[in-house]
């Protein structure tokens, strides 16, 4: 098969990723960004893995893209900003920099033989568990205290982008995420696109026990939907003190937790499931992880609270 | 014969070289974050290529690393949501860039 296409998308990636690095403005390097998320969903296609290519689009490009514009609009530029270090400084740089490249490309190209895998393992636990998508089963039951650490990571980044709120506005909303100039087309977007994103996102996280998709995916398409109908003004983003918000922020955590410690008396142990309750189970597990996922995406991109509470 | 693993492994080692050369010479925080993201999804795209390579029981890639690669993009969105929550507080609160500014001269940058 020829390697043209992914020849062309490697360059398009490198260009982009050069492009973000070495333009003036910082607006048109996070736009710079978006397009090699983008692009590089498409490489993890073709490296076959689907649903790494879902989280990038939807992650890597759609809401760290989203985060950094608004980000953008925040920050006041500074005139000493743009001035990079000396020449000299810059070359002995690029040439430290190709070197590690050149490391990196020789572990390449000297691959091992035969080559690391613990896809015999995974296979072992998905024939347990009875779920078709190997991904869902590293995730939620073969490395499942790796997304349980995860979980809390992203609530413990929540709770220090809270700790960021001025004492004044403590409890109160965060700031609005409305577009500076109101569009018709976004409003009319915002009103007919969430039922059909919602659709999509419940979709994914059902599917993903069987398919490509999953908590992720499904959890920052919901996200997503609740980011655009906040950008069209039609609902402000709540206040961080609601205890019904921060309910729903640990929901994924703790039934994980619960499903986790449920292990030791109904199966072997810790995150352990019994054979003929694992697909119920993770699939309670998913919808309530989803949950948290888009609550959660939602509130980091909307920030500390800004506004004193009503 | 170079396969289509080696193709974007060889593009995971030019990302991760241009993340490193923004993160190391921009001097604006929020330039650092995103070579810093860049330099995340070279390591990403890394683990990618060895998962490709590692297909084996049946699969067409090797499924443990491409779950913990999920697991790291949501990890690196939530700290670049943080770095930037850090950032724009830096604002509020005075100097806006992580150049040294002596004491007395911080008020001046303040809005």
């Amino acid at each position: 098969m020829t390697l043209l296409p992914d020849l062309a998308l490697v360059l398009l990636i490198l260009t982009a990723a050069v492009w973000t690095v070495a333009v003036r403005d910082r607006r048109d390097a996070v736009i710079g960004f978006i397009v090699v998320g983008l692009l590089l969903s498409l490489a993890w296609v073709r490296l076959n893995a689907v649903d790494v290519a879902l989280t990038e689009a939807a992650i890597g490009g759609g809401a760290t893209g989203l985060l950094l514009l608004r980000a953008c609009a925040r920050l006041v530029p500074r005139p000493a900003e743009s001035v990079l270090p000396h020449p000299a400084m810059r070359i002995l740089t690029v040439l430290l920099c190709s070197a590690i490249a050149a490391g990196l490309a020789a572990i390449v190209l000297m691959p091992v033989e035969p080559p690391a895998t613990l896809a015999p393992e995974a296979a072992a636990s998905m024939g347990e568990l009875g779920l078709g998508n190997p991904i869902t089963v590293v995730l939620l039951a073969y490395r499942a205290l790796d997304t349980l650490l995860e979980k809390v990571v992203l609530v413990l980044a929540l709770i220090g982008v809270w700790t960021l709120t001025p004492d004044q506005f403590w409890g109160g909303a965060p700031a609005s995420l409305r577009a500076q100039q109101s569009s018709g087309a976004l409003t009319l977007l915002a009103q007919v696109l969430p039922p059909v994103g919602v659709v999509i996102g419940v979709y994914l996280i059902w599917n993903g026990a069987d398919h490509p998709g999953g908590t992720f995916q499904g959890g920052t398409v919901l996200a997503a939907m609740w980011l655009l109908v906040m950008m069209a003004d039609l609902r402000e983003p709540p206040e961080i003190r609601l205890h019904s918000l921060r309910l729903l922020v640990i929901l994924g955590p703790v039934v994980f937790l619960v499903a986790g410690f449920a292990g030791f008396w109904i199966a072997n142990g810790f995150l352990s499931y019994p054979p003929a309750f694992a697909k119920p189970i993770i699939v309670i597990v998913e919808a309530a992880l989803a949950l948290s996922i888009a609550v959660i995406l939602g509130m980091l991109v909307a920030g500390p609270a800004a506004r004193a509470p009503r | 014969m170079i396969g289509t693993a080696t193709v974007y492994g060889l593009c995971a080692s030019g990302l991760v070289a241009i993340g490193l050369y923004g993160l190391v010479l921009h001097p604006t925080p929020l330039r650092k974050v995103i070579a810093f993201n860049l330099l995340g999804s070279g390591t990403f795209v890394l683990f990618g290529v060895a998962a490709r390579r590692g297909g084996a029981a049946g699969f067409l890639a090797d499924p443990v690393p491409q779950a913990m690669v999920i697991t790291g993009i949501v990890v690196a969105f939530a700290s670049t949501a943080l770095a930037v929550a850090l950032l724009l507080r830096l604002q509020e609160t005075g100097a806006s860039s992580i150049e040294t500014t002596p004491p007395e001269q911080q008020d001046n940058g303040a809005s």
